[in-house]
Formats: structure tokens, C-alpha cells, sequence
């Protein structure tokens, strides 16, 4: 978005024209108000929504004899939920007869401590033996070992097709083309969407969980690979290629480690996405933390949830860490005499600490007392954290109410009634300027087959309500995005400060910060705003900030030693030079906060995220809240397009 | 990490084994019974019917269950697939019915659960007591200025909870030419919220709510009478101007459980009790935070005749 209008500002001539049709679009907005508005009742539907209806009949009538099931998705789903089932029977379930997972706690954490010491530092060692042994004191270890079981098996096959993917997408612009829309689909298409017609062609459990979370997780793996082959400097691999070097050893040995580093940031972000889907799998029966959350948050027990998704938290601190120390590693590593003998050792103790968790039960089950002492701590922090969230909500819900009325009064609402009031064909007319003057005809196009697809939904109305809440919501984030990640970049103890926080935001399923929401701020859209905001925030600061620092050195040092001030620098050099990496944290913005939208269904803010939560619920309503689905990944992809071709358009310029 | 583990190592010299220690539930003496897959609808009640049938199932009758929390819809799917043997409380899904019991055959009706469900429309018990006429729909007009939210375009607002439950609100404002509007909250959670706020701080609140349900229990919710329920009023969606009808709550079951001859299928068949019964149970579950396990046990031990009812 900011993209976008600062390229219309560059452009007086540009700029003067836009604001003449937004004042064209207000006056006749005003002059038409209510006609042709295409609205629909919730608990409407229309011929399209009937016949997903149908088809959602036939599967459930035809599983077992349908050759389409019988030789594809029941063969998949044989695959992968052999693949849960065993990393399951390995740390998290009793299994073979036995009444204890394969590998027990200690065996775990020896596991991933050996990891750590091999491709980290002794560090990221400690953190990986506080961070689990404290999920086992909160007494979640077995719930815990489900997800990242589900986790496991997500990640392990969104890299196995996503690096490839991402690769083969950053060698060559065709296959990125063709790559680029599908990934903005799976990522901005609504995870509860998929839930429901995955649960019918997987059925539900493990299987299923897994799918959803690899479809959820794969795009990032996809995305920064691709971005991280084509981020590298032309001059490097022409050198390279002048050398004589072919297609291979160019990869291996320049695009390949030159990207690492983003590639990296994929992994850490495919981890996340896994872990975040994790809680929302839940729902189609994923085993789990998930589940704790939600049955919390059935009875409105926010203390118990707080502290399962703590555990996650915890979970993804300890992977975070262990992946980025093993990039920064890999790019700077200095091998020591002492390595190879103490990895030896510790393998051996490794191998031990397995043997004693098949065999002792203290090392197989996280033990609830040591002698006598009670050290489950789960329970104090269940209940100080639910102690404390009604405290603050008793207590702020005054100042927060007002916060919420004076922003829908002021923002939300007007906002709102110019896109939703107005005439269809007017507020598509708009659009279609808007993509014209800040894009060009491609975009426009496409544009008006967006619009198209939006007017065939049946659901114009509920989408314009949407796209309302999804430009406030994308505007604040890129705001604070570039405030915050510009400070990281430029902070290097901002940086470490702000980092687990926003790792805590991103993985912290929403489930857990909805109950204190509401009662904050009720239920309604500037609750689904806000939520929206909050998950969609820390990517992009974390984008902003990766490529901010990315901007040369030199550049910087250059303007700094012509007597630029830190102001002048951020504005005039370092901004500027990170465009693309705006351009992707606008894109991943957009995606995050339609994903989130959903959610924002659950908590008051109708329109598609409604009809998406109720098709799930509801037989009668399943095909309506297909089409929401795809209404929400038409928006989508018409921001995304929109916002991208304006920032190509000022490149070029 | 190795003096951690060492230590650990030595000190756990002589404990017990895994061979010798009997943890979790493998063995256990399920063979007449085997095991019965129930769902677990997202609301309290439904967790307290399971609960119940879950413990009697397993204590008495030596079944092992597997409770799956679902929503409605994809519960039904597992009776196809076979994930699902029971549904213990359905509030009636005619196009559910239709499709896996008379179509497919899957399902089997296997009777009511004792639960009258009553769906209405209610305020917070501080408003009844302020403005005593407000029970009367007829009285509603008078005080929509009192229920305007953010949320509402001017209006009066009207609460409506999950998309999942049975709603007529929309029509109920229009017919009943109610300057309202309907709000979707979302979900149980955000009614519950919203309900238990307008009380603690005396705020106005007209919703959505159903008994039996745990939560009136903490917050006697008093409900607002609308036109009263006659056979019929209620045909068509879009003319309904009547107060929602008593739902007898009804159980579902895998046919082929059913007929397996299972004791967990007579038991699910007889399995019978009464809103306050499930109230009680719900309130140890929700409102208590007692394991599901405990609370059964609590009322089962509390009511061993009708248990033994079940299973005699």
C-alpha cells in the first residue's frame, strides 16, 4: 500500500488524476447509495454454492468406491499418515505394544541437544535443554511431542517439495510466473477453507492435520528460496559464469550459498507457519497442544490455553534459534581440534540417555514430583496468566471500548459504507482506475476478472466488507512494519529485544488472545482488525528489517561520510534501496492478515469470514463458505497484483 | 548436556522400568467391549454427555473410548468413514439425517437423550430487574437506543452466537418489525463473553441463548418472550414470527456399532437424564475446571440408580 501511493506521489500528473477519481468515486458513491448493492442474506445461498453443495454429497457417497479414491487420495493418505504415525510411535505416543513412546523425554532432549552441539553452539545447546525441560514442568510433554510430531512430518515434506520448487522458480521468470499466483492461492486461501474439504477427501486425524499444515507451510519454503536465488547480485554470477563455471556449480557454488541466508529465513518461517497451523488443525482432530487450546477456549479458560500456547512459544523459540545458529554457522564455521572428540562424546551419551528413556520410566514420562516436591508448574501459570487477564480486562475495557467505537465511527465505518453502499459497478470502476494509474493493463485486466469473479461469488457485498477491514488492518501493519523493522535494522539491540517477541506473536496460536480480546473490545470488526494486525505484524517487520540490513554497507557509509543525517539516510538510501523487500513484506502482509480475517469471523466481524466459519459448520452453508473462500483468495491476489505492479511501475519510471 | 544426563543416569540407578511400571492405558481388560470412537460437539453440555457415557462405559463395562472433538458436520462425516461411532446430542440437522440415515444408511437414530434444548432470546438478569417490561418483545422498540453498539449501524443489536447454531433472528426482526439488528459474534466463547461483561459491569445486552447450558448457572440469564411457538409457525424461514420451539435432543450412532451388539451400544440406547443432571456435570467441568473424568465420577457416584438403570 505504501508502495503504492508513493509511487503516485512521485508522479504529480499520476497523482492528480487519482485523486480526481477517488473525488468522482465519493460524489457519485453519495449520489447512488444503495442501489445495486448485490447483498445477500447470511443465511442465503445461490446456484453456485448449491452445487459445491453436491459435490461435497458425492464424495461423502462415493469414498470407498470411486477409483479417484480408491488410487489417489486414499493412497496419500495411507503415505502420510504412516509418516505422522511413526515420528508419533517414535517420541509421543505409546507404541509396539509398549506403554511409552520409542524415545522418551530424555531421549528427545538428548536428541536435539546432540543437534544443536553439531550444527549450533554450546548455547543454543542450553536453550534447547531449558526450553524443553520446561515444557515438560508445565506438564505438557506429551502433548507437546503430538505437535511437533505434526510439525515434523509438515516440515519435512514442505522442504522436500518446496526447496526444488523454490530454486527451479528463482532460475527461471517462466516457472516463477507460474509458481508466484499458485503460492499467493495457497497462502492466502483461508486455512479454515481447507480444513473442511480436506477432512472429506482425507477424513479426519493425523493425515489430514498433516496436509492442511505442509499446504499452510509450503509457500514461505517456496517463496524465500526463489527470492533468495534471485536476490543474488548479478556482477557475482557473471563473474562465475566468466570463470568458465556451468549451470550446476553456479548453483552449488554461488546462487546456492549466497542465498543461505534467506533461505534460512524461509525455513524459519515454513517452521512457524507449521507450528501456527498446528492449533488450527485441531479442529479436524489433530492431536496435540491444539486441542488443550481449544477445549480452553470452550470453557473460557484463558490460563490453560495461555500456558499450552506458551509451550508452543517455547517450542519455536527453540527451533528459531537452533536453525539460524546453524545458517550463521555454516556460513562463518572455523573447524576446532576439540570438535570431532567432543561430538563423540556426546553421541555416546546421546545414544545412553535414548537407552535409559526406553528403559526407566523417569526418563521415558516427564515426571510430575521429584521425591516428594510437586514441580508441575503448568497450574501456577494457568492460573497467574488467567488471574491476570481478567485483571487487565476488568480494568482496561472502559479505555479500550472507546478505542474501539472512536475507531469504527472514524475509520472502519466510513470506509465501509463507500464500498459496501455504493453501486457495484461503481466501486468496480474504481478498482479498475486504481490498477490502471498505478499499474498498468496487464494488471487491470486482471483486475476486472477479479471483480468478475467477486460479482459470480454471490457475495459482493460480504467481499467489500472484507476488503475494507483488510485495508485498514494491511495499512497498520505496514506502518508499524517499517517503524519497527527500520529500528531492528538500524539496532542491534532492538534487534535482540524485539526478535523473540515477534517470534512469540507469530506462533502464539490467535485461539489464545481471542477470549481476553473479546472482552476487551467485544465482539467486532476492530477486534478482527486488531487480531489480523497482530499476526500479520511480525512477518513483515521481520521482512523490513532482513532487508534494510541487507542494503550495502558501503552505501550507507557513503551517504553518512556526504553528511546525510540518520533521517535523511532512511528515507533517501536505505528504503528506497530495500524496495523489493517492502514489496514482499506488502505481499506477505495481504496474506497474513485474509488469513487471518477468518478468525476474525469467530470474534464478531462477519461478512466472508463468517460465511467461511459457518460453511464449515454448517452442511447447508458448506458451498457458500467454499465460495467465501475463494472470494478471500481473489482479493488477494488483486492486492497483491496491484501493490506489485505499482512498485514495478516506479522501478522503471 | 552430558554431566545433566550423567547425573540424571546415576540417579535414576533402580527405578522403575518400563517392563515393570504400568503407565498409561495399554492392556486394560477391554475385550468384550472394545472400542467405542465418541465425538465431542464444541460445547460444554455435549463434553458432559460424553464425560458421563465415557466413565459408566469404561468402569463398568470395561469398553476403551476415544473421545474426537469435532464440529457437527464433520462428526456426521465419521459415521461414514467409520472415525465415529456416537453423537451423543444432535439439536436436529434434517439435511445431516437425510443424507447418512435414510440415504447411506450409516446412521442410526437411536433416541432421545432426556435434554430438552430451548433456544431464546435473553438479557442479563441486572436489565430484567431495571426494566421489568422488557421481557416482552412488544417492549423492545422502546429501548433500542439502549442496545446500539459500534457494530449495529444505529440500530439495536441483536447478538447471534456460532454460525453453527439454529438461528431465525434475521426474520424474527424483520416480521416482527423490530428496529434491530442481528450481530454474528462468531461463537460460544463470544457470547458467553459478552453476556458475562454486560453483568459485571451492568451494561445493556440482548442475545442469543440456549439452555441447558452451564453458563446460567453462573449468570441467570432471563429470557425475552417472543410471540409464543405453535406447530408450524416456523415453516418458512423467511415468515417466521414466532418464539423457537422446545428441541428434544437426540443420539446418533454408527449402524453397524449399534447392531455389533456392543455393551457401550445398549448403554449409548438407554443413556437417559435431565437438563439439570447435564448442568450439574457441565458447571464441574467448566465452571469447576475439574477433569472431565472427575466430574463424572462425582455425579455417577452421586447417581448410581440411574447409571445402573442404563446398564442393567
Amino acid at each position: 500500500m505504501l508502495t503504492a501511493s508513493r509511487a503516485a506521489i512521485a508522479k504529480p500528473g499520476r497523482g492528480r488524476i487519482l485523486a480526481a477519481v477517488l473525488v468522482v468515486f465519493v460524489v457519485l458513491a453519495a449520489v447512488f447509495r444503495g442501489q445495486n448493492t448485490l447483498s445477500l442474506v447470511p443465511s442465503d445461498t445461490t446456484a453456485l454454492h448449491r452445487w459445491f453443495n453436491d459435490v461435497n454429497h458425492w464424495v461423502t457417497t462415493n469414498r470407498n468406491d470411486s477409483p479417484l479414491f480408491l488410487y489417489f487420495f486414499n493412497e496419500i493418505r495411507a503415505f502420510v499418515d504412516g509418516l505422522t504415525t511413526l515420528i508419533q510411535n517414535l517420541i509421543a505416543q505409546p507404541s509396539y505394544g509398549r506403554p511409552v513412546p520409542v524415545i522418551g523425554w530424555l531421549g528427545v532432549v538428548s536428541i536435539i541437544t546432540l543437534l544443536a552441539v553439531a550444527f549450533a553452539n554450546l548455547r543454543v545447546a542450553l536453550l534447547v535443554i531449558a526450553g524443553f525441560g520446561f515444557i515438560g514442568l508445565q506438564g505438557l510433554w506429551e502433548e507437546s511431542m503430538d505437535t511437533l510430531a505434526l510439525t515434523l512430518s509438515a516440515v519435512l515434506l514442505a522442504l522436500l517439495i518446496g526447496i526444488p520448487l523454490g530454486i527451479w522458480a528463482g532460475l527461471s521468470d517462466r516457472v516463477n510466473s507460474v509458481v508466484t499466483p499458485v503460492l499467493d492461492f495457497l497462502q492466502t486461501m483461508p486455512t479454515f477453507v481447507y480444513l473442511s474439504p480436506f477432512a472429506l477427501l482425507f477424513l479426519i486425524g493425523p493425515a489430514s492435520a498433516t496436509l492442511v499444515t505442509l499446504v499452510y507451510a509450503l509457500p514461505p519454503a517456496v517463496r524465500y528460496t526463489a527470492h533468495g536465488i534471485r536476490s543474488v547480485p548479478r556482477a557475482s554470477v557473471e563473474a562465475s559464469e566468466s570463470l568458465g563455471a556451468n549451470g550446476f556449480q553456479r548453483l552449488t557454488g554461488v546462487l546456492l550459498p549466497m542465498s543461505t541466508r534467506t533461505i534460512v529465513l524461509g525455513l524459519n518461517q515454513t517452521i512457524m507457519a507449521a507450528l501456527s497451523m498446528a492449533t488450527v488443525a485441531s479442529l479436524i482432530d489433530a492431536p496435540g497442544l491444539g486441542k488443550t487450546i481449544l477445549k480452553a477456549l470452550q470453557t473460557l479458560d484463558v490460563g490453560t490455553s495461555f500456558n499450552a500456547g506458551l509451550a508452543i512459544v517455547v517450542m519455536a523459540i527453540v527451533l528459531d534459534r537452533l536453525t539460524t545458529a546453524a545458517s550463521q554457522r555454516s556460513r562463518s564455521h572455523r573447524p576446532s581440534k576439540l570438535r570431532l572428540p567432543l561430538l563423540g562424546v556426546a553421541g555416546i551419551l546421546t545414544l545412553f540417555a535414548i537407552y535409559l528413556s526406553r528403559t526407566f520410566i523417569w526418563a521415558a514420562e516427564f515426571p510430575d514430583t521429584v521425591g516428594t516436591t510437586d514441580i508441575n508448574i503448568g497450574n501456577d501459570i494457568a492460573r497467574i496468566s488467567g488471574n491476570f487477564a481478567e485483571w487487565f480486562t476488568t480494568q482496561a475495557s472502559d479505555v479500550t471500548g472507546w478505542m474501539k467505537d472512536t475507531t469504527s465511527l472514524l475509520l472502519i465505518d466510513p470506509l465501509q459504507t463507500l464500498l459496501v453502499e455504493s453501486p457495484w459497478w461503481l466501486v468496480a470502476a474504481l478498482l479498475l482506475a486504481i490498477a490502471y494509474l498505478l499499474g498498468n493493463l496487464k494488471v487491470t485486466v486482471l483486475t476486472a476478472f477479479c471483480v468478475a469473479g467477486l460479482v459470480f461469488s454471490g457475495l459482493w457485498q460480504d467481499s467489500m466488507t472484507t476488503l475494507a477491514a483488510t485495508l485498514i488492518a494491511t495499512a497498520a501493519t505496514m506502518l508499524i512494519g517499517i517503524v519497527v523493522g527500520v529500528w531492528m535494522a538500524r539496532s542491534r539491540r532492538a534487534d535482540m529485544v524485539i526478535r523473540p517477541v515477534l517470534d512469540a506473536l507469530q506462533v502464539m496460536p490467535p485461539f489464545v488472545y481471542l477470549v481476553p480480546f473479546l472482552a476487551l473490545f467485544a465482539a467486532s470488526r476492530f477486534t478482527a482488525i486488531l487480531a489480523a494486525v497482530l499476526y500479520a505484524a511480525p512477518v513483515v517487520i521481520k521482512v523490513v528489517a532482513d532487508g534494510i540490513a541487507g542494503v550495502s554497507a558501503t552505501t550507507v557509509e557513503a551517504a553518512t561520510a556526504s553528511g546525510s543525517s540518520s533521517a535523511q539516510i532512511i528515507w533517501k538510501v536505505q528504503i528506497p534501496m530495500a524496495r523489493q523487500a517492502l514489496v514482499l513484506a506488502a505481499n506477505q502482509g495481504i496474506c497474513y492478515v485474509l488469513a487471518m480475517i477468518v478468525v476474525g469471523g469467530l470474534v464478531g466481524a462477519g461478512a466472508l469470514g463468517y460465511d467461511v466459519v459457518a460453511g464449515f459448520s454448517q452442511g447447508e452453508l458448506f458451498g457458500k463458505g467454499l465460495t467465501a473462500g475463494f472470494a478471500i483468495v481473489i482479493l488477494g491476489i488483486m492486492l497483491n497484483r496491484i501493490t506489485q505492479a505499482a512498485a514495478e511501475r516506479r522501478r522503471t519510471a | 548436556m552430558g554431566a545433566a544426563a550423567l547425573g540424571l543416569a546415576l540417579s535414576g540407578c533402580g527405578g522403575a522400568t518400563v517392563e515393570s511400571g504400568s503407565t498409561g492405558s495399554g492392556g486394560g481388560s477391554a475385550e468384550d467391549c472394545g472400542t467405542v470412537n465418541m465425538a465431542v460437539n464444541p460445547w460444554v453440555g455435549f463434553e458432559a454427555d460424553v464425560a458421563v457415557v465415557k466413565y459408566v462405559a469404561e468402569k463398568e463395562l470395561g469398553c476403551t473410548v476415544t473421545t474426537k472433538d469435532l464440529t457437527e458436520e464433520v462428526s456426521w462425516q465419521g459415521f461414514a468413514s467409520g472415525e465415529i461411532d456416537v453423537i451423543m446430542e444432535d439439536w436436529g440437522h434434517p439435511d445431516l439425517e437425510k443424507q447418512y440415515v435414510d440415504e447411506q444408511k450409516v446412521a442410526t437414530k437411536v433416541g432421545e437423550t432426556g435434554n430438552v434444548g430451548q433456544i431464546g432470546w435473553f438479557v442479563p438478569p441486572w436489565m430484567a430487574e431495571k426494566y421489568p417490561d422488557i421481557t416482552d418483545y412488544k417492549n423492545l422498540n422502546k429501548y433500542a437506543d439502549l442496545f446500539k453498539t459500534s457494530e449495529s449501524g444505529g440500530k439495536g443489536q441483536v447478538l447471534d452466537g456460532d454460525p453453527s447454531y439454529v438461528t431465525n433472528d434475521e426474520a424474527l426482526v424483520k416480521n416482527l418489525d423490530l428496529d434491530y439488528k442481528v450481530v454474528y459474534a462468531g461463537s460460544e466463547a463470544a457470547l458467553i463473553t459478552a453476556f458475562r461483561q454486560a453483568e459485571e459491569k451492568k451494561t445493556p445486552l440482548l442475545g442469543y441463548f440456549y439452555t441447558p447450558q452451564w453458563f446460567l448457572s453462573e449468570v441467570p440469564l432471563v429470557k425475552v418472550n417472543l410471540p409464543e411457538y405453535s406447530e408450524g409457525c416456523d415453516a418458512d424461514p423467511e415468515k417466521v414470527d414466532c418464539d423457537y420451539p422446545e428441541t428434544p435432543l437426540i443420539k446418533f450412532a454408527r449402524t453397524e456399532f449399534m447392531e455389533s451388539g456392543s455393551p457401550a451400544a445398549k448403554l449409548v440406547k438407554n443413556f437417559s437424564w435431565t437438563n439439570d443432571d447435564q448442568n450439574v456435570v457441565a458447571k464441574y467441568i467448566a465452571e469447576d475446571k475439574m477433569d472431565d473424568e472427575d466430574a463424572a465420577k462425582k455425579w455417577v457416584d452421586a447417581n448410581q440408580a440411574k447409571v445402573d438403570a442404563w446398564i442393567k
